[in-house]
């Protein structure tokens, strides 16, 4: 009986008060995927609307409202929740032998307060004073200033702050607490020690942004001056607490993604995975080291000289674990009999713009480039080569490795092949361009844009809709497939962790027996290391 | 398959501290907006806090340390198999917040009369910072105060199940998570009160 049977209850009561957490992960996905093809159509309208340098399309206002709408669904319910709700909450358990997460009914309130949080934010476009038009950094003073509602967006990251604090406590204790007989931590799968890593960020860090938000709605109601230097107050202080939590939080973004294609790569080199515990161990690295970086963020806002040495040195730190897993993962791929699926595809696609993400944020994390790159097209390209280049295309790889999983049905690869040479090149066409605009010195969040920038924009909003496309193929093969896909057979790329032991899709309690664990999670060639 | 269903005692408890991990984060960046705007605002900090009466803050810490007593004398009772006992300290600890809470009341109605509050009469002309200590004493206490509130809720609940049997000797994690629930709104306090009221 696999989890997806109603067993005779309706449809809706099944699903809305259930506490599987697979049935939890889809419910993540049904509200996920389409805010992010609603995000992606907003990013879109701007793109046609720089493909005239003046007034054209929308309005200025509009326009402010656009990019603050695209960053704020796309950063608090897609990137920062996406993996780990969906994943995480379908496969942390399955990969470590659970029934289910320690906190099922915890579970489900998070993916209630998730719903909640999305809905106050897309309320406010209808609001009288529309949606907010600060951008998704919500910066003081103009936050605080502002007609348009951004009490009831920043009310809405407050409740996704929540819902993503339960989500991480619910993954520790799981992890701690619900480990099969035989599975000591150096046992667990890399998406696990990725997900742990994640989840202790999110439960230290989010409440920072939780309570700076309803700073912010205090600011506007009573105007206390916190942040108003007219009063003894400091706007700097806003951008400090903003960053404590918005840092860590792109690599609450990240690291999952990591941990995702973590599991691709040996899969598909059916070949054991090189540097397990420097990988394992790196996921904590970047989680500890990304939680003190946050002030390069703010290299031009007038921190002390002596701050901006040091944030920029942790930032180059920050650096070598991400590197760690980057030569890991190309190690991985040395000698292994790789088998170029579309979910390996994705997988190396991620490794090679995540990489360019990288070393982009090294350049502009330095004090002297930074000044000059700051608030261009640059720090756009840079920001979305590694949370798209990177988070996006992980995601895409995850879903294509346990699409099969997690529905019981296979996808026709053909088409996952054409989105992603449409994707991969399109994104490149798109983001580098941006790269270069920026040294042009185009800044960000511009509504208009000089004549000598229209080739470099056109050039830009043709990758933007070459890889759009590729979306939208992609999206069409795994909508045709969840309906009339062959089934999967239990183990379709010869996996090794143990989802791939139980059944597509999986039964309601994970595993006829409870697993015993004896060996390493990528044991392809037992008796030859590594 | 049956570990779910088996109560993980370490879990819950493993839990709940993590919770309380978020709750001092949630504080920690009021305390460092506190210590920015200190920083920035030294003289008129401790000005401002003359306005506020160190006596009543210290006897409000006893009266929360007195309740911290009780629900840790509870726990202990309940695992003595003292249900009856651990019922009334529980019900002694949710006094305590209600003292609490009654006193804190007083105390900002006199700051009400006095028109000590950002935008008030008393705050309008003063030099800047002054409002701002004002802003954060009742931002923090207040948010504390809504803590107090939850903690009384908490153990009024406690108070019901050790009636009825949910809460007892071979089970006792609720009132255990809860105590460790009251000791961290505790210690907040025991920060609170030398940072607003001792500062002048």
């Amino acid at each position: 009986m696999s989890y997806l049977d109603n067993e005779g209850a309706p449809a809706w009561k099944a699903w809305l008060t259930t506490t599987d957490h697979k049935r939890i992960a889809l419910m993540y996905l049904s509200l996920i995927a389409p805010l992010f093809l609603a995000a992606m159509s907003l990013g879109v309208t701007m793109r046609i609307k720089h493909l005239h340098g003046g007034d054209f399309l929308i309005s200025a206002q509009t326009y402010n409202e656009l990019f603050t709408l695209h960053g704020v669904v796309m950063i608090f319910m897609f990137v920062i929740p996406g993996l780990a709700t969906v994943f995480g909450n379908f496969f942390l358990p399955i990969l470590i032998g659970a029934r289910d997460v320690a906190f099922p009914r915890v579970n489900l309130l998070s993916v209630y307060l998730f719903a909640a949080g999305c809905a106050l934010a897309l309320f406010s476009i209808v609001t009288r004073g529309g949606a907010a038009d600060t951008g998704w950094t919500f910066y003081v003073p103009f936050s605080v200033r502002t007609g348009t509602d951004v009490s009831l967006a920043v009310f809405s990251v407050f409740v996704l702050g929540l819902s993503s604090i339960l989500t991480g406590l619910n993954f520790i204790v799981t992890t701690h607490r619900l480990r099969a007989p035989g599975m000591s931590f150096h046992r667990m799968p890399l998406f696990v020690w990725a997900s742990y890593a994640t989840a202790w960020i999110q439960v230290l860090v989010t409440p920072v942004i939780g309570i700076t938000m309803i700073l912010v709605i205090l600011e506007r109601f009573f105007n206390v001056g916190l942040f108003d230097p007219a009063k003894g107050g400091d706007p700097l202080m806003y951008q400090h607490l903003f960053w404590t939590y918005s840092h860590p939080a792109v690599y609450i973004m990240i690291i999952p993604a990591m941990g995702a294609v973590t599991e691709v790569i040996p899969t598909f080199c059916h070949k054991n995975v090189y540097g397990y515990k420097a990988i394992a161990y790196s996921s904590l690295g970047i989680a500890f080291f990304g939680s003190l970086v946050w002030g390069h963020h703010m290299f031009t806002s007038g921190m002390a000289e002596l701050a901006d040495m040091i944030f920029s040195l942790l930032t180059m730190i920050v650096a070598v674990p991400s590197a760690i897993k980057i030569f890991n993962w190309t190690a991985t791929l040395y000698k292994g009999s790789i088998e170029l699926t579309p979910a390996l595809l994705y997988a190396l696609s991620f490794v090679f713009l995540f990489a360019i993400g990288g070393i982009t944020g090294i350049i502009q994390g330095a004090l002297a480039v930074n000044v000059f790159l700051h608030d261009t097209y640059w720090v756009v390209g840079h920001f979305h080569y590694v949370m798209f280049g990177g988070t996006g295309f992980g995601f895409f790889a995850a879903l294509l490795y346990w699409f099969p999983k997690m529905f019981g049905r296979m996808y026709n690869p053909k088409p996952a092949y054409w989105a992603w040479a449409l994707m991969f090149v399109g994104f490149n066409v798109f983001y580098f361009t941006f790269l270069v605009l920026g040294t042009m010195g185009m800044p960000r969040r511009y509504y208009a844009h000089l004549p000598q920038y229209d080739t470099a924009q056109l050039l830009a909003s043709a990758g933007a809709f070459t890889m759009v496309s590729g979306i939208l193929i992609l999206a069409g093969d795994l909508v045709w497939a969840l309906f009339k896909g062959a089934r999967a057979p239990d183990n379709p790329w010869g996996g090794m962790t143990l989802e791939w032991k139980t059944a597509s899709p999986p039964p309601k309690e994970n595993f006829k027996e409870r697993p015993v664990i004896t060996s390493g999670p990528y044991e392809f060639n037992p008796g030859r290391r590594a | 398959m049956s570990e779910a269903a088996e109560f993980d005692y370490e879990g819950a408890k493993l839990g709940m501290w993590l919770f309380l991990f978020t709750e001092f984060m949630l504080f920690g960046a009021l305390f460092m907006l506190y210590g920015g705007s200190r920083v920035l605002n030294p003289e008129q900090f401790h000005a401002a806090s003359r306005e506020l009466d160190a006596g009543l803050g210290v006897a409000n810490t006893m009266v929360l340390l007195t309740g911290s007593l009780f629900i840790a004398s509870a726990l202990s009772a309940l695992q003595g198999g003292r249900r009856r006992a651990a019922r009334n300290l529980t019900a002694l600890t949710v006094l305590c917040g209600a003292v609490f809470l009654a006193v804190k009341g007083f105390e900002w109605a006199a700051h009400f009369r006095h028109g000590f509050y950002p935008n008030g009469p008393a705050l309008k002309g003063a030099p800047p910072g002054r409002a701002l200590f004002a802003g954060l004493y009742y931002l923090m206490t207040g948010l504390h105060g809504l803590h107090v509130l939850a903690g009384m809720a908490l153990l009024s609940v406690l108070w019901f199940w050790l009636g009825s049997g949910r809460a007892r000797p071979d089970h006792f994690i609720a009132l255990e998570n809860s105590a460790l629930y009251w000791h961290l709104v505790d210690i907040i306090w025991i920060f609170l009160l030398p940072l607003f009221y001792l500062a002048a």
